[in-house]
């Protein structure tokens, strides 16, 4: 579904030139959860936003569905890929209300019916119809990155991206919005690129994940893998030790985190 | 080290009035601090961050502190003004915020912010007061402190200004630290050094560590004590290690809301609020 062949995204010009993601290569079939881990600056959410087609200078070729994307993309094509956001007070127009947020991608891609599809979209990703037609701040987070989820699934997308959609969220509203996502999963078939600097998240939803440094995908392994420990690359293990280190309650927690840099010092 | 509690409070109430009625955002909170590491977990909205910011005496106009005791040391806090209140910030009490993006100042240098602190507490000179700015700088674990000393918030990666902020609450040593999500801001490998770097610092000096996280699993590493906040309330204590078995619901549901590595479920199970946890004193 998803072919990613050698993509590279470099910023700036001369000597202040910047390569923030090199030579990213994988594929997600139909259907399957994808997800992309690392620190920040590892160009995770450069190459999610490569996919979308929000960057026109990347090099390499990203293949949608069997097609090859161009660097102009069609209005179909664009319709195929949707992308959720981080920041649900970010990503929503403060002076638009719902109702308007959704109807926006209705009107620019023609597709009528504004009133069904908006309020089955709603529907879908659990909000009533008293949602509607209120503005973003008379929503909580949880539901704003509902507003946001159901923004992307109006057009019918075949592929989501989404940009660490629960890191700005509370812990049990962040299982609710997993919980909704692994069922759209489920029910429309959709292909899923999930990028997380949250191993444990990224298990939940991902069966194969992608582990990124430095812009370049250093290795890719599964849920599996993940949970017993069985990676190969130093960098995975180490995050998957930090990520570890406070996924155990007690006092070894208080060792185990302490002592790489007490010792350092020493 | 003392046997006499660092910090007692007792029935805090923080009210915020409004045209809707009052809001209560902090609903008799107690506890008492000694040389010990206390975390305050809870989600947003549940009073953890007005409780620290309440101690502090930073409660914005026009909110209300109401407490039978709320004292520091042999100091009273309920009587204090604010000439009292700038007197003992810094010096007795510290705060290290969440994002230091947002938290230091961007047209100083971050040493000249470090160094300030030291003048204004301990009316140093210039030159007394950059020594102790760039020894603090050395304590957490910056390696080159003359070069950091020069640079402006911007020029600082996240986890080094988080350092910066730690050294510039510490070089006053006071009695008492509150980090309010201190590491939220960073990557997860920094948030481990830069938790290490406070712990280690908060033991040597024996200070009293208030942490306030909506983690509850990092805030049971690194605390002895936890206190779960919902509503304004305290709705349970736990001691470190024995989270596990926390009984209150709100406790439970959170822990297991979280995804877990190696423990794949279909389907989260999802906190079902009960209104009674709202109501219910402990």
């Amino acid at each position: 579904m998803i072919v990613v062949d050698r993509v590279s995204v470099s910023y700036g010009i001369g000597a202040g030139r910047i390569k923030a993601v090199s030579d990213v290569s994988f594929q997600i079939d139909e259907g399957d959860a994808f997800g992309l881990v690392g620190e920040s600056g590892s160009g995770k959410s450069t190459v999610l936003r490569a996919i979308a087609g929000l960057i026109t200078h990347a090099e390499g070729s990203v293949e949608l569905a069997g097609q090859a994307m161009p660097r102009v993309r069609s209005r179909a094509a664009r319709k195929m890929v949707q992308m959720v956001f981080q920041d649900p007070f970010g990503s929503l127009h403060p002076n638009q209300t719902v109702d308007q947020t959704l109807s926006m991608p209705i009107a620019i891609h023609r597709l009528g019916h504004a009133d069904r599809r908006v309020a089955s979209a709603l529907a879908e990703v659990g909000l009533g119809r008293e949602h509607r037609f209120r503005y973003p701040h008379q929503l909580s987070g949880g539901q704003r990155q509902r507003v946001a989820i159901a923004r992307a699934l109006i057009l019918e997308p075949r592929i989501l991206l989404l940009d660490e959609p629960t890191s700005a969220l509370d812990v049990s509203v962040q299982a609710e919005i997993l919980n909704l996502l692994a069922r759209l999963r489920r029910d429309h078939g959709l292909t899923m690129l999930m990028v997380s600097h949250d191993l444990a998240v990224i298990a939940h939803l991902c069966d194969r994940i992608g582990v990124m440094s430095d812009g370049a995908l250093i290795e890719i392994t599964s849920a599996e893998s993940l949970a017993s420990g069985n990676v190969r690359h130093a960098y995975t293990q180490q995050l998957l030790r930090s990520n570890r280190g406070f996924d155990r309650s007690g006092a070894e927690v208080v060792e185990a985190v302490t002592s790489p840099v007490l010792s350092r010092i020493e | 080290m003392t046997d006499a509690p660092l910090l007692t409070l007792r029935n805090l109430r923080v009210v915020y009035p409004g045209d809707e009625g009052d809001t209560h955002a902090v609903r008799n909170v107690s506890f008492t601090l000694g040389r010990e590491r206390l975390g305050i977990v809870g989600e947003s909205g549940s009073g953890k961050s007005t409780t620290g910011r309440a101690i502090m005496g930073l409660v914005p106009q026009p909110g209300r502190i109401t407490a039978e005791v709320m004292r520091l040391g042999d100091i009273d806090l309920l009587k204090l003004n604010e000439r009292g209140f700038r007197r003992l910030r810094g010096k007795r009490i510290a705060m290290v915020l969440q994002d230091p993006k947002y938290s230091l100042d961007p047209v100083m240098s971050v040493g000249h912010q470090i160094a300030e602190t030291h003048r204004c507490h301990f009316g140093s000179s210039m030159k007394k007061a950059r020594m102790a700015a760039l020894e603090m700088l050395e304590a957490v674990r910056i390696r080159d402190p003359e070069r950091v000393y020069a640079l402006y918030p911007h020029q600082v990666s996240g986890g080094m200004g988080q350092r910066v902020m730690i050294a510039m609450m510490l070089i006053a040593d006071p009695d008492l630290l509150i980090a309010d999500e201190p590491t939220s801001a960073l990557d997860v490998g920094v948030q481990e050094q830069v938790l290490a770097i406070m712990d280690d610092l908060v033991r040597r000096r024996g200070m009293g560590l208030i942490l306030i996280s909506h983690n509850l699993h990092l805030v049971s590493a690194f605390c002895d004590r936890v206190l779960v906040m919902y509503a304004g309330r305290v709705v349970e204590t736990c001691i470190t290690g024995e989270l596990a078995e926390a009984r209150h619901p709100y406790t439970r549901g959170l822990l297991a809301s979280l995804p877990e590595l190696g423990r794949r479920r279909a389907e989260l199970p999802q906190l079902q609020r009960d209104p009674a946890w709202a109501e219910e004193a402990l």
